[in-house]
């Protein structure tokens, strides 16, 4: 489904990641892992096509395409869904609206009408429902003055309505209390299956004790330098990132 | 000949029409030779550094209406509010459509300013209020000598008006050019409610230059909500200049929509004459092209414990400019006040331009005072963000700067304009959003 290989990209002309090889096929789950300024949310952002990072080197395949031309919206179109660290606050469109554009306009790009009022709702409330939605928030303004878990959340369920191939979920963990971190999880095992995947990018383990990946890859100074299955996790876990340092730098 | 000469030479023609015995012609007197000594203003008054009449001053105005135009309500039907019930008076070529408007005697005037200036009935409050607390420059000047008609809405003691007031002033360009010069008065009387609506609208492409001027009285706990929707054709000027005299506890929120028209200055200036008022500017400006909006603002607190908000949003792509400049001034008795200032910006093109500048003169020790300007472009985190989501660039801007101007839109209090105000925006931006944004 995703492939890159030898991928170097960089941002006002600094170079950030340095020859990147992955592959993830149909029905996986993986892990980015690594210590902070490793690249991690730099490769998130080029594979979603962010327009201030340039492509120096390599290249990034999506279902067999070359992406590289691809605008953001183009990408999203094709099924490659990017949950945020820090989702955009809107002031003035609710969450509801907010997510009937980006599905209309996904189908727009695909030549399908626009999904009928009905349809769209029944849809809204069997997501809400998965990710134990409230439906007074839906008709908040998206984002704002959300709490981090509410952030969190509302980006899992516009990955639910929207139903991406390639779900690449940047440091969901974070803020997320613990509870708000199994209903996150739950919402994403609900939502696996053989034709999708889930690339998660993570600094800690513990989101990976909810959402078991078949791969865990660890990212250090713009390089994948390690990979492994789920224990690799714990590993690095239990002693830090400081012997995959020292292993690289020897 | 220039406009100046031509207009003051007029003058004495202009007399021979009206009453010269009436009370108001020794102020019309009065305000040409104002006119004559002050004349337009140019770059050279501080007031209008950014902006320039030049051009406009050129063109051949016609003073007054050759003939008498009608229009059908069809023809004029999509400027209006016309989902709503509302009085209306309205004007064509400066001249009153009885055809057109819904006015009322019932309980209060709604009604116009020419049978106000004429009808002894109404001396008294002519007296009291006209031109008092209209300013004596130029523009100002030129309007009083030479102002016939507008609207005149008095609201008596303890009423609540039962719908919003619409005055649209329409010019069908049968004539090359034309200069405007209407008038309002509004006096609104103590704890009385009143929701008015403006608008100018040109229906051709002819040169129009409207020279405005509304007085309104917001008397002791009055409330006055007016909304200006500015969104006019390509070759229509229009100088607006709004005074406004609030008495305490009295409440006066002015709203200015700035989506059109080749230039618009608009002078809105607040003074509060007593204790515990409220005065709410609010304004958002979307323009493109070459067009021009300047908004003057003065908010005076002269009496202690008043409070003033001023929050302007502007959206300027292509050649436009846009020009804020918000004074507020707190006199050495005014302790206590409360007065806000926020003006905000996009530049959406590397040739859009915007002069911001808030002027604050305090004199009193125990005042919260605040401004803040912004000028930038539209966020791109927040653009990756929506685009990411499938929403296309155009689309996602549109988004955009309707949630950068969404504060300002939540305070309008009529439903109905503020449908019809996203219904513009989105129109501005040329999106469709499949839901009333």
């Amino acid at each position: 489904m995703l492939k890159i290989n030898n991928l170097h990209a960089s941002v006002e002309d600094k170079a950030i990641l340095k020859g990147i090889n992955l592959e993830v096929k149909a029905g996986e789950v993986h892990a980015i892992m690594g210590p902070n300024g490793s690249g991690k949310s730099t490769l998130s952002s080029v594979i979603a096509g962010k327009e201030e990072y340039e492509v120096t080197d390599g290249e990034i395949f999506f279902d067999e395409e070359n992406i590289e031309e691809l605008s953001a919206e183009e990408r999203a179109h094709k099924g490659i869904f990017l949950s945020f660290q820090y989702p955009v606050e809107i002031p003035g469109v609710s969450v509801t609206n907010f997510i009937k554009t980006a599905i209309n306009e996904t189908r727009k790009a695909k030549g399908l009408p626009d999904m009928p009022a009905n349809e769209m709702l029944k849809l809204i409330r069997e997501k809400s429902e998965l990710l134990e939605i409230d439906r007074k928030f839906l008709s908040r303004s998206l984002n704002q003055g959300f709490s981090g878990g509410e952030k969190k959340r509302n980006e899992i369920f516009q990955m639910a309505m929207l139903e991406p191939k390639l779900a690449i979920l940047d440091e969901t963990d974070s803020g997320l209390d613990i509870d708000a971190l199994r209903i996150v999880a739950s919402g994403v095992n609900k939502l696996k299956s053989k034709d999708n995947a889930v690339v998660l990018i993570t600094h800690y383990q513990r989101l990976l004790d909810y959402i078991v990946p078949d791969f865990v890859h660890v990212l250090y100074n713009g390089r994948i330098v390690k990979s492994g299955g789920k224990e690799l996790a714990h590993e690095l876990e239990e002693k830090g990132y400081d012997w995959i340092k020292e292993e690289v730098n020897a | 000949m220039n406009l100046k000469e031509k207009l003051v030479s007029s003058f004495m023609a202009f007399e021979n029409k009206i009453d010269v015995d009436a009370p108001v012609h020794e102020i019309r007197n009065e305000a040409i030779k104002i006119f004559e000594t002050k004349g337009f203003p140019s770059k050279k008054d501080e007031a209008w550094k950014y902006t320039s009449l030049n051009s406009i001053l050129k063109e051949n105005y016609s003073v007054f209406p050759k003939q008498e135009n009608a229009l059908e309500f069809s023809e004029v039907r999509s400027y209006m509010l016309h989902e709503m019930d509302t009085y209306k008076i309205i004007f064509i070529d400066g001249k009153y459509s009885s055809h057109l408007s819904q006015t009322t005697h019932d309980g209060f005037d709604i009604c116009l300013m020419s049978s106000a200036l004429n009808n002894p009935k109404y001396r008294l409050v002519i007296e009291n209020y006209f031109n008092k607390i209209a300013e004596k420059d130029g523009l100002t000047s030129l309007n009083t000598a030479f102002a016939t008609e507008g609207a005149y809405i008095h609201i008596k003691k303890n009423k609540l008006v039962n719908k919003p007031i619409q005055i649209l002033h329409f010019s069908t360009g049968s004539e090359e050019a034309v200069m405007l010069q209407p008038r309002n008065l509004i006096v609104v009387d103590e704890n009385s409610h009143v929701q008015i609506i403006e608008r100018h609208q040109s229906l051709t492409d002819n040169p129009v230059l409207t020279n405005s001027v509304t007085e309104i009285f917001a008397n002791k706990r009055a409330i006055v909500d007016y909304y200006k929707l500015q969104n006019d054709n390509k070759n229509a000027t229009l100088i607006d200049n709004t005074f406004v005299n609030q008495k305490q506890e009295s409440h006066c929120f002015v709203h200015t929509f700035s989506f059109g028209g080749k230039l618009v200055r608009n002078n809105l200036h607040f003074y509060q004459n007593g204790e515990r008022i409220d005065s709410t500017l609010n304004g958002i400006t979307i323009i493109g092209d070459k067009q021009h909006v300047d908004h003057n603002t003065l908010v005076h607190h002269i009496e202690p414990n008043c409070e003033s908000h001023q929050d302007y949003k502007g959206i300027f792509a292509d050649n436009s400019t846009g020009v804020f400049n918000g004074r507020v001034v707190v006199n050495k008795e005014a302790q206590k006040t409360n007065a806000f200032q926020s003006n905000n910006n996009i530049l959406l093109s590397d040739k859009a331009t915007i002069n911001s500048k808030p002027q604050l003169e305090i004199f009193a020790d125990d005042v919260k005072c605040s401004h803040g300007c912004t000028i930038g472009q539209l966020d791109e985190s927040a653009m990756f963000y929506l685009r990411s989501r499938g929403i296309p660039e155009k689309e996602a801007k549109a988004l955009l700067m309707y949630a950068f101007s969404n504060n300002v839109l939540d305070s309008v209090k009529i439903p109905e304009i503020k449908t019809r105000i996203t219904k513009i925006i989105a129109e501005k931006l040329g999106v469709n959003l499949g839901f009333d944004l």
